[in-house]
C-alpha cells in the first residue's frame, strides 16, 4: 500500500513524467517517419576523408551493380515526375485558352508543373548524385593587424592630403542640413501637419439630425429602447460625424448634473465612432442599455453619458446636446463634447 | 562546347574565372533548418512577379465608380475604383484570382517562414559573433515584412481592410507627441480619406520591397562572406564548414525547393480561397464586420489590444490613449529585447572569438526557456485576437473568456518557461551521460580495430624501428 502511495508522487512529477512520456513518443514518430522517408529518397553520402576510425569505415560502399541499379531506378522517378510536370504545364495553357478557367484547375495545374519540377530536381539530387561531404577549412574573417592598421592609415593619410579640413567638414554638415530642411519641406506637401478636422467636435448648435436617406428626425420618431443612425444635414454618410440616437425611458437617465438638459424625452445622441480604436459603435442592447463595438467588444453605458463599462475603451464616447425646435424636430444644441474618434496626444486640449 | 565559349567570352572582359570557381566550391551545410530563410527568400520572389502582375491592374484610388463587372450583387452600385479593381482581377481577369490569391499565400508563408528562420537562429545561437549584424538585419525585414502585408491587404478598400485601416489609424496617432503629425504623414488626414489609398500603394509596392530587397541582398552577402554555422558534430570545428558543394548538389535540392515553394503557393493560391473581398462588400464607414481579424501575423498585436484594461495615461491637458501600451509599447519593447538579445548575452557569456559551431537548444536552458516563454505569450494574445469568435463558437461569453486569458498571458508563459527550462536540463543530462557511453565505445572498439589492424597489417601500426625510420633516396632500388 505503502509504496502505490510512493510511485503517485507528487502532482507536478506526475504532470512532469506525463510530458516526458509525450514528447518521447512523438520524436519517435517523428523519428520514424524520418526513416519512412528516407527509404524513398536515399541520400547517398560518401566521405572524402580518409577515415579516421573503424566506425567511419562502416559507411556502405556501392558495388558497380548497385550504382547501376540505382541509377535505373532514379531514372524511371526522375522522368515519370518530368513527365507529370509537363502534363501540368500543358493543362495549365489548356485550360487557360479553352475559357475553362476556373481557379481551382488554373492553381492545380500551375502547382502540377512548378511541384513536379521541384520534385524531379530533388529527385535526381538524391538519386543520381553522389553525395561528397565536404569539409573545408574556414577563412578567418579577421585581418592581420598590419592589414588592418594599413587600411586605416590609407584613410587617414588621404584624409590628411586634404587642404583646409575644418573648412570641409563644415560645407559638408551645412550642405547635409540644408538638404534635410530641404526635403522635409517636401514632406510638408503630404500635408502631415493635423487640420483642424481632428480637432473638430463636427457639430454646429442648430443642426437637423438626418438619417442616412436624409430625413430629419423628430421627438415622434423612435419608442423607447430603439435606435437610429444620424448625421448633421451637411455630412450625410461621413464616417466621422456618423452619431447614434437612441431613445430610452427618461426616469432611467443618470447624466451629470451640467448635462441634464441634453436628452429631451430621453432621446441620447453619442458619436457612433469609438473611442479604443474608431469602428463604428455599432450593437445597442436595449435591456442593459449598453452600446457595444463589435471590433474589440468595449461597451458604454448610454443612461450615464456613454461611461465605459467593459472592454478595452477608457474613454466616455462623446455626446451630443440636443434639443427639440417648436414643430418637434431634434436639432443639435452644440457640437460633440469631445472630438470624436480614437484618442490622440492633444485631444484634451 | 557553348559553355567554354561563354566562360571564355565572361573572364576575359570581367576575370570572372576565379570567383567562380570558389562560388562553385562554396560549402552549404545540409540540415533542412536551414532551408527555412529560403523559403522566405523565395516567397519574396513569387511577391515580386505575382506583385508585378496585380499592380498592373489594381487602381489605388478612393475616387468613386460604378461597378459593371460580373458580380452580380453590386453591379449598378457606387464604390471606389481601388475596391472595383480588385473585384475585376478576381472575378473578371483571366487567372487574375489565382495570381491574387497566391499573391496573399505567398505573403502569409513569408512572414511564417521569416518567424520560423528567427526562431531556429535564436534557439540554435546562430546570432553570435560574427553574425550580429545579420540577426539585426533579419529581425528588420521581419518588421518591414509584417508592415507591408498590413499595407496590402489594407489596399482593397473592401469591408475588412477599412476595419483594419480604421484600427491602423488609431494605433498610429496614439503615439504621444508625434502620433497626429505621423498619422497625416502617412495617411493623410482622419480615416477615410482619398490620400491614403495612393500613399499606401506607394509604399506597398515600391519603398518597402525596395527596402526588402536592399536587406536581402546584404543578409545574403553577410551569410556567404561569412558562411553559414553547423550543427555540432563530427569534423564540425570552429575553423570548419561541413556540408555540400554549390555546385551540383547545394544548387540542385535549392532550386528543387524554390519550385516545390511555387508548386506550394500554386495549390494555396488554386485551391484555399484567401480574403473573397466580393463576399465582404464594399468599405462602408458606418459599418463593421462582426469578427473583424487582421491577418494571423497582426493577431498578437490585435490580441494585446483587446485584453490590455481601459487605462489611459492624462498628462495635464495630454493623453497617451489606451491603444498606446498594447499596439505600440508592447510590440516595440518586443522587437527591442530581440533586437538587443545578442548583445545582452555577451555581456553574460565567456565565448571569444568566432562562434561557428551551434549549440543545441538542450544546452542553454534558460535561454531556450526565455524563447518558449515569449511564444507563448506571443500564442496567448494570438488566441485573444479570436476571442470573440472562440466565444461564439463555443457558447461562454467574451468576458468570461477574457479573464481567462487576462490570467493565462502571465501564467503561460512563466509555467511553460519553467517546464521548458527542466526538459532543458533532463535532456542534457541524458545527453552527457550518452555521450560519456559513446566515448567509452568508441574507446573499445578504436582499441578493437587497432588490435585487429595489427593482426592483419603489422607494418601499419608497428612503432619505429630502433634506429629510426631508413631514409629512402630515389636512386637506391627499395627492398621488399
Amino acid at each position: 500500500m505503502n509504496n502505490g502511495e510512493e510511485q503517485r508522487g507528487s502532482g507536478l512529477g506526475a504532470f512532469l513524467e506525463l510530458g516526458w512520456s509525450l514528447l518521447r513518443f512523438f520524436s519517435r514518430l517523428l523519428r520514424f517517419l524520418g526513416a519512412v522517408v528516407a527509404r524513398v529518397l536515399p541520400a547517398k553520402v560518401v566521405t572524402t576523408e580518409i577515415p579516421e576510425s573503424g566506425r567511419d569505415a562502416d559507411l556502405p560502399m556501392e558495388s558497380e551493380a548497385q550504382i547501376e541499379s540505382r541509377e535505373r531506378t532514379g531514372s524511371v522517378l526522375v522522368v515519370g515526375s518530368f513527365t507529370v510536370a509537363i502534363l501540368g504545364g500543358v493543362g495549365f495553357v489548356f485550360f487557360y485558352w479553352t475559357g475553362a478557367i476556373s481557379t481551382a484547375m488554373l492553381g492545380g495545374s500551375l502547382a502540377v508543373f512548378l511541384g513536379g519540377m521541384g520534385f524531379t530536381l530533388v529527385l535526381w539530387a538524391r538519386w543520381m548524385m553522389v553525395h561528397k561531404e565536404a569539409v573545408e577549412p574556414r577563412e578567418q574573417l579577421k585581418s592581420s593587424p598590419i592589414e588592418r592598421e594599413s587600411t586605416t592609415e590609407a584613410f587617414c593619410g588621404g584624409a590628411r592630403d586634404v587642404r583646409r579640413r575644418r573648412l570641409l567638414k563644415w560645407m559638408g554638415l551645412g550642405g547635409a542640413g540644408v538638404l534635410a530642411s530641404m526635403l522635409v519641406t517636401l514632406l510638408r506637401s503630404l500635408g502631415i501637419s493635423p487640420d483642424n478636422s481632428l480637432y473638430s467636435h463636427v457639430w454646429k448648435g442648430g443642426q437637423r439630425l438626418v438619417t442616412l436617406d436624409g430625413k430629419p428626425v423628430s421627438l415622434s420618431s423612435l419608442r423607447p429602447g430603439s435606435t437610429v443612425t444620424v448625421f448633421p444635414e451637411d455630412k450625410v454618410g461621413s464616417e466621422r460625424a456618423q452619431t447614434v440616437l437612441i431613445r430610452v425611458k427618461e426616469e432611467l437617465l443618470q447624466l451629470p448634473q451640467e448635462r441634464s438638459t441634453w436628452a429631451p424625452s430621453g432621446y441620447l445622441a453619442y458619436s457612433r465612432v469609438c473611442t479604443h480604436a474608431g469602428c463604428p459603435v455599432g450593437e445597442y442592447e436595449a435591456e442593459q442599455s449598453l452600446l457595444l463595438c463589435p471590433c474589440h467588444q468595449s461597451t458604454f453605458d448610454v443612461l450615464r453619458a456613454a461611461a465605459p463599462t467593459g472592454g478595452p475603451a477608457a474613454r466616455a464616447l462623446p455626446q451630443l446636446p440636443l434639443y427639440a425646435d417648436a414643430d418637434g424636430t431634434l436639432r443639435a444644441g452644440g457640437g460633440f463634447s469631445e472630438p470624436p474618434g480614437p484618442g490622440f496626444w492633444g485631444i484634451l486640449s | 562546347m557553348i559553355t567554354r565559349r561563354v566562360s571564355r567570352f565572361l573572364d576575359s572582359r570581367l576575370g570572372a574565372a576565379k570567383f567562380v570557381r570558389s562560388a562553385l566550391n562554396h560549402v552549404f551545410p545540409d540540415h533542412w533548418s536551414f532551408m527555412l530563410g529560403e523559403v522566405a527568400l523565395y516567397c519574396f520572389v513569387i511577391l515580386v512577379i505575382t506583385g508585378t502582375y496585380l499592380a498592373l491592374f489594381f487602381h489605388a484610388s478612393s475616387e468613386k465608380v460604378i461597378y459593371h463587372g460580373s458580380y452580380a450583387p453590386l453591379v449598378g452600385q457606387k464604390i471606389s475604383a481601388a475596391y472595383g479593381s480588385a473585384l475585376h482581377i478576381s472575378l473578371d481577369v483571366p487567372a487574375g484570382l489565382l495570381i491574387r490569391q497566391m499573391h496573399h499565400w505567398a505573403a502569409d508563408i513569408f512572414v511564417w517562414a521569416i518567424i520560423a528562420h528567427i526562431a531556429r537562429i535564436y534557439f540554435t545561437a546562430a546570432y553570435r559573433k560574427p553574425r550580429e549584424l545579420n540577426w539585426l538585419i533579419g529581425l528588420t525585414l521581419l518588421v518591414l515584412a509584417l508592415v507591408n502585408g498590413f499595407f496590402g491587404y489594407s489596399m482593397l478598400d473592401d469591408l475588412l481592410s477599412g476595419t483594419g485601416l480604421r484600427v491602423g489609424y488609431a494605433i498610429l496617432i496614439s503615439v504621444p507627441v508625434i502620433g497626429p503629425w505621423l498619422t497625416y504623414l502617412f495617411m493623410g488626414g482622419t480615416v477615410p480619406n482619398p490620400e491614403t489609398l495612393p500613399r499606401m500603394f506607394a509604399l506597398h509596392i515600391f519603398l518597402v520591397p525596395a527596402l526588402i530587397a536592399g536587406l536581402l541582398v546584404l543578409h545574403l552577402g553577410m551569410i556567404w562572406r561569412q558562411m553559414h554555422t553547423n550543427y555540432p558534430g563530427p569534423k564540425r570545428t570552429n575553423q570548419t564548414i561541413v556540408g555540400s558543394r554549390l555546385w551540383p548538389s547545394y544548387t540542385a535540392k535549392s532550386l528543387g525547393l524554390l519550385l516545390l515553394v511555387f508548386g506550394v503557393v500554386a495549390a494555396l493560391g488554386g485551391f484555399a480561397q484567401i480574403d473573397p473581398v466580393w463576399i465582404y462588400g464594399p468599405y462602408d464607414p458606418a459599418a463593421t464586420m462582426a469578427g473583424a481579424q487582421p491577418d494571423w501575423y497582426l493577431g498578437w498585436v490585435e490580441g494585446a489590444m483587446r485584453l490590455f484594461p481601459g487605462v489611459n495615461l492624462r498628462l495635464g491637458h495630454w493623453l497617451v490613449p489606451e491603444v498606446f501600451f498594447p499596439a505600440v509599447l508592447m510590440p516595440s519593447l518586443v522587437f527591442l529585447a530581440l533586437y538587443l538579445y545578442p548583445f545582452v548575452e555577451k555581456l553574460f557569456s565567456i565565448d571569444e572569438g568566432d562562434q561557428n559551431v551551434l549549440r543545441m537548444p538542450y544546452e542553454q536552458p534558460v535561454k531556450t526557456a526565455l524563447g518558449v516563454a515569449v511564444f507563448t505569450f506571443m500564442l496567448v494574445l494570438l488566441t485573444a485576437g479570436g476571442d470573440d469568435i472562440i466565444a461564439v463558437s463555443t457558447g461562454r461569453s467574451v468576458i468570461q473568456l477574457r479573464t481567462l486569458l487576462r490570467i493565462l498571458v502571465f501564467v503561460a508563459p512563466v509555467t511553460a518557461a519553467i517546464l521548458t527550462y527542466f526538459v532543458c536540463v533532463r535532456l542534457r543530462t541524458r545527453k552527457a551521460a550518452s555521450d560519456a557511453l559513446a566515448e567509452t565505445t568508441d574507446v573499445l572498439h578504436r582499441r578493437k580495430s587497432v588490435e585487429e589492424t595489427r593482426r592483419l597489417e603489422p607494418e601499419l601500426l608497428l612503432p619505429a624501428p630502433p634506429g629510426g625510420v631508413p631514409e629512402l633516396s630515389s636512386d637506391e632500388p627499395r627492398s621488399a
